[in-house]
């Protein structure tokens, strides 16, 4: 591993770290749904670096892809709901 | 006060764990006994360009077969529960408020892609990265979207329970086919192996894994689709 990708990879961890204090912390809840699905992108990007594509591909498509747009379209439906709180 | 207390000291435990496997850790200079009979032995053995892909579907296929179970029981399950939960008419559902020009343009140029992405990814998993439960996860995502832009969208049960079953049924008698034509269960030989690196190439690989991709799909899709039927909360 060079020097390159061990301070990309620091710098990915760090960024995903951070990504999932945000998705904890935000009041906003789309704003924390966004962040949750950052972690999962910038996981994806780590895979890449790390040689493992088709994990990669697994985690962008189901952590990044089809959660977030799910907790979205959760959200919306809580929100549809209108009148019950 | 006590509970941070306990939750600094948790976390401090967590670290030194980590960090002692960290410490201890070198990586191997060389590949290990299994790993050196992959790389060498793949292109010969299945004819996949990916080797992921190879040893996903035929060395430890039956591995891949529990998985996709474990996921239709899941599916399954999730059915099953929300069921009880789904309206008898479909046309006394109230209508949401309807979804932003920019969503409704956006997903009517993006599902037809998106579709297109996730066949391409299950059918050429043998020769790039990806595969099936990628491909088939990217087909759900497309459903997804459509839901999203309209909740009232029908999405036909039985087609998709159909295609999810006759996928699964077919991939259990392409390996046992393997049982009687090749060297074993889901073995991939039972298809000429064809030019290393072509579309259709490896044998029964690309078969399975668009088998799988589609019983992925449907299966992510129904659990979608039950999912946005269920009642309101009343």
């Amino acid at each position: 591993m060079t020097l390159v990708t061990t301070v990309m990879g620091l710098l990915l961890a760090l960024a995903s770290v951070g990504a999932a204090v945000v998705a904890i912390r935000v009041r906003s809840l789309p704003v924390a749904i966004l962040a949750a699905g950052l972690v999962s992108l910038l996981a994806a990007v780590l895979f890449v670096l790390l040689a493992a594509p088709d994990v990669a591909m697994t985690e962008a498509a189901i952590g990044s892809g089809l959660t977030t747009f799910l907790f979205f379209f959760v959200l919306g439906r809580v929100r549809g709901g209108g009148d019950h709180d | 006060m006590i509970r941070t207390f306990f939750v600094v000291l948790l976390l401090l435990g967590l670290g030194a764990v980590f960090a002692g496997l960290m410490v201890g850790y070198t990586p191997d200079a060389e590949l290990n006994a299994t790993a050196r009979y992959y790389a060498d032995n793949t292109a010969a053995d299945t004819g996949a360009a990916n080797i992921v892909t190879a040893i996903i579907v035929t060395y430890r296929g039956l591995d891949t077969l529990g998985e996709v179970t474990v996921l239709f029981l899941t599916a399954a399950i999730v059915a099953l529960v929300l069921a009880a939960g789904r309206e008898k008419d479909p046309a006394s559902r109230i209508a949401p408020p309807p979804a932003g020009e920019l969503l409704t343009t956006g997903s009517r140029l993006l599902a037809p892609l998106i579709l297109l992405l996730g066949v391409y990814v299950f059918a050429n998993g043998h020769l790039t990265p990806g595969g099936g439960f990628q491909g088939g996860a990217i087909l759900a995502s497309a459903v997804l979207l459509l839901l999203l832009t309209d909740p009232l969208r029908h999405f036909g049960h039985r087609l998709i329970s159909v295609v999810e079953s006759l996928s699964g049924f077919i991939y259990v008698l392409i390996g046992v086919a393997g049982v009687v034509l090749a060297g074993g269960f889901l073995d991939n030989r039972i298809l000429p192996l064809g030019d290393f690196g072509a579309l259709l190439s490896a044998g029964a690989i690309p078969v399975i894994y668009t088998l799988i991709g589609l019983k992925v799909g449907a299966e992510f899709a129904s659990m979608l689709v039950s999912l946005s039927e269920t009642e309101e909360p009343r």
